[in-house]
């Protein structure tokens, strides 16, 4: 073996993956060709662990412009001419390392993979786990990645709509980082990320390549850590100046219809973005590492070709027009230069100038070995699932005193010292800004609207991947329809620990079939994502984190609602039940089980049908203006719902409805599929005739109005308190 | 009447701003690349919010070296209508067409949030559509808003009338409370003295439209075009 374990090692490459490259390749490969495998195999780039897993994906829909396999992400049909693209991808190693980087350019590599594709970035949003913030560690991770988000999203000018921050222990030292964002184009300006025909020029535009990042797709996103110091050179440094220019540059290069094809440089750099680009065109390419620009002098072609250097772009054009396109690259003051082209040879020719450095078929690169690992059921789920809830006993303080705690714990608590970081005005689309269930912005020129919302329990694809993938797509969508638009189609991230480990690999099969039952049932096609593996710190992996981030459609913008209770005397009705339930089950995974009796447990569960039922009779209520507010039943149950509704809307509640049984199932219970809404009186009428017609179970909680939240026998507290405690905050 | 609209690069409100003039008050607005060396076709001249050339040194501090400030100085000293919004009001500083400086929030923390502005002098060309005392709620979006000036221009500045927008209590009352940035004597907006220049911290292009919960902007961008239309 010309290599030795410790090269190998670096490269994420298992001896035996080794001998598979010199089997197919038919000669040793030598170091440069070596990294190329390296990159393009590993898990980041490569998805050995999770591809057989992601075919599951429902990609079947009529608004589906392009298939998300096609492309970086599936395209989806708006209507009048215009399409959204929008995907969400992970940054959890680098931000473990160094988290405002780690964040900043998540945020610079995602916006990159939508206008690649030709469309302008018209919102960001994002989903953040940490570990306790009581941990000095933890705190700096948090500060850091939020740092992050806000320096590098708010120079680029692309709102940040949403997200969502959960603690849990078990993301100490192993944040996550999720970062999505959408596009809108013209369905006709579609880039594509391919090489185009063989003659065709390569066009570097953006920043000159230097020594970052080296090793981060493969070393970084591909194995768990442990030293972590040691690995700081892998991580980039992001300039969002530049990816402010480069954005405006590449969209006028895009629309100007002089280019064939547009790809990022993200993970693995120079050498994924021109060999996608060429399997993706089906040609060979030759890059000639002397004209590429460097920020460094004495830089190997194998650095050059692994760098991860942020803010750079691969076009490929035809020879006539290539001189139109640099001259709007220059106008913008962006470095560009012709570094190879397109060939029609099948081959990936890595050359310094006449000598020949790397010589590799495109096929085999982009062909990593798949691993199908037999799952082994984790031994702790049994025990967990089967707890006998029963046990837990009616907590001695009073209810008041419950809300009151719940509403200032780290994940019920108000995010506003967060997304108060972050413009989520600017493009001035912003209808229901960051806060609310699920966001929403205006396209200009329509009537329409887009929201969105990501959305994960952790805690409960724990105890039940499969139930815990179905409930994240379930609650993504929710919140969606609780703007009044209508879920079209989803991205996820997948964040797991080492899939090697058969009970890790259980947690990812499992969740993913639910994520996949559900998307099929709600008919929202996932268009793309991002897996996340090795997720852990000392042996130990995190929740199986399901990310969803759904979008949705409304033709109508100007009718929606949000979460907050409007005026004296509407009507509170809860959809989706015909009782304040009491039955222990409940329980499982909830928020109070872990904050009052220091325990996760118990099996979730969801009813797909009744959700959808659900969802569609919220959305049509708001579409036919009959609601005056809809507020998503979920962390913290149905008294914490309430009293967010309260808070926010700065009015009191009087609940009427029975109550029976334990106070602490009814009030902090999680059951699935309930919406808390608000109702003129004079439509309630209307409103229960639509809930017989669609079969939707419906209960009357009380009524807005006065100062204080009240439920006979149960809760009375003046909604400035709760205010209170709810705006302690993170 | 025709307005401008800068765009340098690393500026995002530029379209912000173009869409309010064109869609909410049909007048006849352009983009002007910070390169244009000619601003004699325009009456009102816009820089808006962003981050031009990265303020990576300070704000404004590149962006003043444009080939498009040289006759923005021209521009306005001919009388000409500057309005600075955001990053523009860094510029202008910088440029020393406004006086005093934005250093960092006082809090180190980028800020997105509305607030309410009590309009403090009337008789200009940017605030005439103003009730005197009148406060408006217009969003802010920056970390480097905290405005300061030395004791000497702040007096001349507050007994010339020179300051137009005050962060203020939503009854018109000052407050540290009220104040998201630490601007001196919450200060938000300032012209100059000669009445043309005006520079603000929030930004009145994101509140001109009531579905993006507010319309307040419209009292400021509508002043700009009474005044216009009477001088034409």
């Amino acid at each position: 073996m010309a290599f030795d374990k410790d090269v190998l090692d670096e490269l994420a490459i298992s001896p035996a993956e080794y001998e598979l490259i010199i089997k197919r390749l038919g000669r040793e490969p030598n170091h440069l060709e070596l990294g190329l495998f390296g990159s393009l195999w590993s898990e980041h780039c490569g998805y050995k662990h999770s591809k057989p897993l992601l075919k599951l994906f429902a990609s079947d829909n009529p608004r589906l412009l392009v298939n998300p396999g096609e492309e970086n992400a599936g395209v989806i049909d708006i209507g009048d001419g215009y399409a959204i693209v929008f995907k969400i991808e992970s940054h959890n190693h680098p931000s473990a390392i160094e988290p405002y980087q780690g964040a900043a350019t998540g945020i610079g590599g995602i916006v990159r993979d939508i206008f690649a594709m030709g469309a302008r970035p018209i919102a960001l949003l994002n989903s953040l786990r940490f570990g306790p913030l009581s941990h000095e560690r933890n705190k700096y991770l948090f500060d850091g990645v939020v740092s992050g988000i806000s320096g590098y999203g708010n120079c680029i000018g692309v709102p940040n709509i949403g997200g969502e921050v959960v603690f849990a222990e078990c993301y100490s030292g192993n944040p996550l980082v999720n970062a999505m964002c959408i596009g809108l184009l013209r369905v006709d300006e579609l880039v594509k990320a391919t090489s185009g025909s063989s003659g065709n020029l390569l066009i570097l535009a953006g920043s000159g390549t230097g020594k970052d990042g080296i090793h981060g797709a493969s070393g970084l996103a591909s194995r768990s850590f442990e030293y972590e110091r040691e690995l700081r050179p892998t991580v980039q440094v992001g300039n969002p100046f530049l990816e402010k220019i480069l954005i405006e540059s590449c969209l006028e290069v895009a629309k100007s219809g002089k280019i064939d094809g547009m790809q990022d440089l993200g993970a693995a750099g120079l050498t994924s973005a021109s060999v996608e680009c060429a399997a993706s065109g089906l040609t060979g390419i030759e890059i000639d590492i002397d004209l590429v620009p460097r920020r460094d002098d004495d830089m190997s072609p194998y650095e050059v070709m692994l760098s991860e250097t942020q803010e750079r772009m691969l076009i490929s054009v035809k020879p006539e027009n290539a001189e139109s396109v640099k001259e709007i690259f220059d106008r913008w003051d962006i470095d560009n230069s012709v570094i190879g082209k397109v060939t029609a040879t099948n081959s990936v020719h890595i050359v310094s100038g006449t000598q020949l450095l790397a010589d590799l078929p495109v096929g085999l690169l982009t062909d990593p070995p798949q691993y199908v690992i037999d799952s082994v059921t984790p031994p702790y789920l049994e025990q967990l699932q089967n707890y006998d809830l029963n046990n837990i006993n009616v907590p001695d303080t009073s209810p008041n005193m419950v809300l009151m705690r719940l509403l200032s714990t780290s994940n019920l608590t108000c995010r506003q010292s967060v997304y108060q970081r972050y413009d989520h005005q600017v493009q001035t689309n912003t209808v229901i800004p960051p806060g609310s269930d699920g966001s929403l912005i205006r396209i200009k020129g329509t009537e329409k609207g887009i929201a969105a919302s990501t959305d994960g329990n952790g805690r409960l694809a724990y105890l039940d991947p499969y139930v815990g993938g179905q409930i994240a797509v379930a609650e993504a969508c929710r919140n969606v329809s609780c703007t009044g638009a209508e879920p079209i189609a989803l991205t996820n991230c997948l964040n797991f620990g080492n899939p090697e480990k058969p009970e890790v690999y259980f947690q990812l099969e499992n969740c993913v079939k639910g994520m996949a039952d559900a998307s099929t049932k709600f008919s929202t096609p996932v268009i793309s994502g991002n897996v996340s593996l090795y997720n852990e710190t000392q042996n130990t992996p995190i929740y199986p984190t399901p990310v969803v981030g759904a979008v949705g459609l409304t033709e109508n913008v100007r009718n929606y609602v949000d979460m907050s209770f409007k005026n004296d005397d509407d009507v509170v009705l809860l959809l989706g039940a015909s009782e304040v339930v009491c039955d222990v089950d409940y329980l499982a995974g909830s928020e109070y089980l872990e904050i009052f009796h220091d325990l996760i447990a118990g099996q979730p569960s969801i009813d797909l049908e009744k959700e959808i039922s659900v969802q569609k009779l919220c959305r049509d209520l708001i579409q036919y203006d009959l609601l005056k507010s809809a507020h998503d039943c979920s962390e913290g149950g149905l008294a914490i719902a309430i009293a967010e509704s309260c808070i926010k809307g700065e009015i009191g509640f009087k609940g009427e409805f029975e109550t029976r049984g334990r106070w602490d199932v009814q009030l902090f219970g999680e059951q699935q599929s309930r919406i808390v809404i608000s109702v003129k009186k004079g439509n309630v009428a209307e409103v229960m005739r639509f809930c017989t017609d669609y079969q939707v179970e419906v209960l009357n909680l009380g009524k807005v109005g006065g100062e204080r939240l009240y439920v006979p026998e149960l809760l009375d507290v003046s909604v400035a308190e709760i205010s209170e405690a709810w705006m302690v905050g993170v | 009447m025709k307005f401008g609209v800068v765009v340098f690069p690393g500026t995002w409100s530029e379209v912000d701003c173009y869409t309010v003039l064109d869609e909410v008050f049909n007048v006849s607005v352009e983009y002007v690349w910070h390169k244009e060396t000619d601003l004699s076709t325009y009456d009102c001249i816009i820089l808006p919010g962003g981050f031009s050339y990265g303020d990576y040194l300070r704000c404004g501090a590149i962006a003043r070296f444009s080939p498009v400030m040289e006759s923005l100085i021209k521009f306005a000293r001919s009388g000409g209508l500057v309005f600075g919004i955001c990053n523009g009001f860094q510029i202008l500083c910088e440029a020393g067409l406004l006086p005093g400086v934005l250093v960092r929030n006082d809090h180190l923390e980028f800020r997105c949030q509305w607030t309410d502005l009590r309009v403090d002098n009337i008789s200009t060309p940017f605030s005439a559509r103003a009730n005197p005392g009148q406060v408006i709620s217009v969003p802010i979006s920056h970390g480097e808003g905290n405005y300061f000036a030395p004791h000497e221009t702040l007096r001349e500045i507050e007994n010339n009338g020179q300051v137009i927008f005050r962060y203020s209590a939503p009854n018109g009352d000052m407050a540290i409370v009220n104040n998201p940035n630490g601007s001196i004597n919450n200060i938000a907006g300032v012209i100059n003295q000669e009445g043309n220049v005006l520079g603000m911290m929030p930004h009145p292009e994101r509140c001109c439209d009531s579905l993006l919960g507010g319309t307040d902007g419209k009292l400021i961008f509508g002043s700009v075009v009474d005044y216009l239309w009477k001088k034409t």
